[in-house]
């Protein structure tokens, strides 16, 4: 089966800095993928060097067998920015039916979608009097109004309560087992339990991609947390 | 082009500024305050306001739109819904006239209510046609919708944006005929006036302050209306999907 991203050698500079330095991976279809790594690795800038919004990238992206920022590739791939992209003035229904002829979703799928991130009932309020966690769920819905075969998702469970992020996470699971490939980023290390495989990046380099049994076995550590803190004093940064 | 996209676009920015009365009000009132007191300024020379009412009358609505279109479009680059409309099919001359036909629509609102309260109670009294006067006063708020949206792209915080007012209306200001006639002017202010879509803007509202239309009055129309089109068309084109 044909892999829906193919990253190879990627590199960025951002500001004369060198961010990512070489980094390969694929992803497979009908897989959730957690893209772990301290503050300031690279996790961002890796997302938005598949989604193809960054400059000074090299190496080969390609996402379901086209090259990242392809045309065709702006109806199938979601991407969820770290801070929630939803104009704070408008409701929640009216961000998503705009969103939504974008898209060419039709009604039902804002319906749908509303219900997805469980805030049917926020339907009519604007979106600078939600909270923070409510923001970051309205910004999730945008992207799935789509239904995109690739999803990218930087840290769409920061800040919120246990209950709604096993309920997201679930919703992950479940969008997976329906044929999407999803790349989640994530600070909180218990997340890695929920993810199919992990990517560890660590100063722009990829120090890790395994399964988290993988990297426990590997590392001899008891969760993700032990298994990251090896393997960043293994390697030099 | 795709109109539902285009025309979704609209709609939502209209509803952003439903949300925002009081900017409503700022934008239909401000104008026609603006005139208001010019005509009390000429009192005792009606003439004097004649000759500088019209071009105003162009004037305060350019001005108006630049600023709040630039500050939108600002708005949607910073809040980074912008970043996530480039991510999703839709083309960027669909955000741009769709942008353009909502600040338009609002420019005409607003050209309507300043032109209906400087031609009737203000009494400000030009030659040429109401049609013409109405017509060339949207002209220039399109063209400040235009300009705002093109420099705003040059933008990345707020403070630069409202400083592009000065920086890109102020020298047009100085040097579209209003303060010295443009025949006096050195070659150089000349020449820099002649580049200067406002200047146009300017000169038709003097040549229908005295008379009706000329060739030079349809040239003015045909010069201000194709910078509206290619400030729209250059700003679709200097929109970047990439960033760093
Ligand atoms: N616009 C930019 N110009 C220059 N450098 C940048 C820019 N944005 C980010 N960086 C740098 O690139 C590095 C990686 O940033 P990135 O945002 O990808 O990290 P991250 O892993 O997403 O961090 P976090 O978990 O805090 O979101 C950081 O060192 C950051 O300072
Ligand atoms: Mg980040």
């Amino acid at each position: 089966m044909v892999n829906s991203v193919e990253v190879e050698d990627l590199k960025v500079v951002r500001d004369h800095t060198q961010v990512l330095r070489g980094i390969s991976f694929t992803l497979a279809p009908g897989t959730v993928t957690g893209l772990l790594g301290p503050s300031g690795s690279g996790k961002t800038t890796l997302m938005r060097s598949l989604v193809g919004v960054q400059t000074g990238v090299t190496g080969s992206v390609r996402l379901l067998g086209e090259p990242a920022g392809a045309r065709s590739l702006r109806r199938s791939v979601g991407y969820v920015t770290q801070a929630p992209a939803v104009y704070a003035d408008l409701t929640v229904i009216e961000n998503l039916r705009y969103f939504a002829a974008v898209l060419g979703a039709d009604a039902a799928r804002v319906t749908a979608v509303l219900e997805q991130v469980d805030l049917s009932d926020r339907a009519g309020q604007a979106v600078h009097t939600l909270s923070g966690g409510e923001r970051a769920r309205v910004s999730l819905a945008v992207a799935l109004l789509g239904s995109p075969q690739l999803l990218v998702l930087d840290e769409p469970t920061v800040g919120l309560d246990p209950v709604l992020r096993r309920d997201l996470w679930l919703l992950f699971a479940e969008l997976a087992r329906a044929g999407a490939t999803l790349l989640v980023s994530s600070h909180v290390m218990d997340e890695a339990t929920r993810c199919d495989r992990l990517l560890l990046l660590r100063a722009g380099q990829l120090v890790a991609d395994d399964t988290l049994a993988g990297l426990l076995a590997r590392t001899g550590a008891r969760d993700a947390e032990g298994a990251f803190l090896a393997i960043a004093e293994a390697v030099p940064a | 082009m795709n109109r539902r996209a285009t025309l979704a676009t609209t709609a939502r920015v209209l509803r952003q500024l439903r949300h925002d009365p009081r900017t409503i009000a700022l934008l239909l009132a401000v104008p026609v305050l603006l005139l208001t007191l010019l005509r009390y300024v000429y009192d005792n020379k009606p003439l004097v306001f004649d000759h500088v009412g019209g071009p105003l009358l162009a004037l305060f609505p350019f001005t108006t739109m630049f600023l709040v279109s630039s500050v939108a479009m600002l708005r949607e680059r910073v809040s980074g819904t912008l970043e996530r409309l480039l991510t999703t099919p839709l083309a960027k001359a669909d955000l741009l006239f769709g942008y353009a036909l909502a600040f338009g629509t609002v420019a005409v609102v607003q050209t309507l209510v300043a032109s209906s309260v400087a031609l009737g109670p203000l009494g400000l009294d030009l030659a040429g046609p109401t049609v013409g006067v109405v017509g060339l006063a949207l002209l220039d708020a399109l063209l400040g919708m235009a300009l705002g949206l093109l420099l705003s792209a040059f933008a990345r915080t707020e403070f630069q944006a409202v400083q592009f007012l000065p920086a890109a209306v102020l020298p047009q200001l100085l040097l579209c005929g209003l303060f010295a006639p443009r025949a006096q002017m050195a070659s150089v202010l000349r020449g820099l006036a002649d580049v200067f879509p406002l200047t146009y803007a300017v000169d038709g509202m003097q040549q229908l302050a005295v008379g009706g239309l000329t060739g030079q009055l349809a040239r003015d129309y045909l010069v201000v209306a194709g910078c509206v089109v290619a400030a729209l068309l250059l700003a679709s084109a200097t929109l970047r999907r990439r960033s760093a």
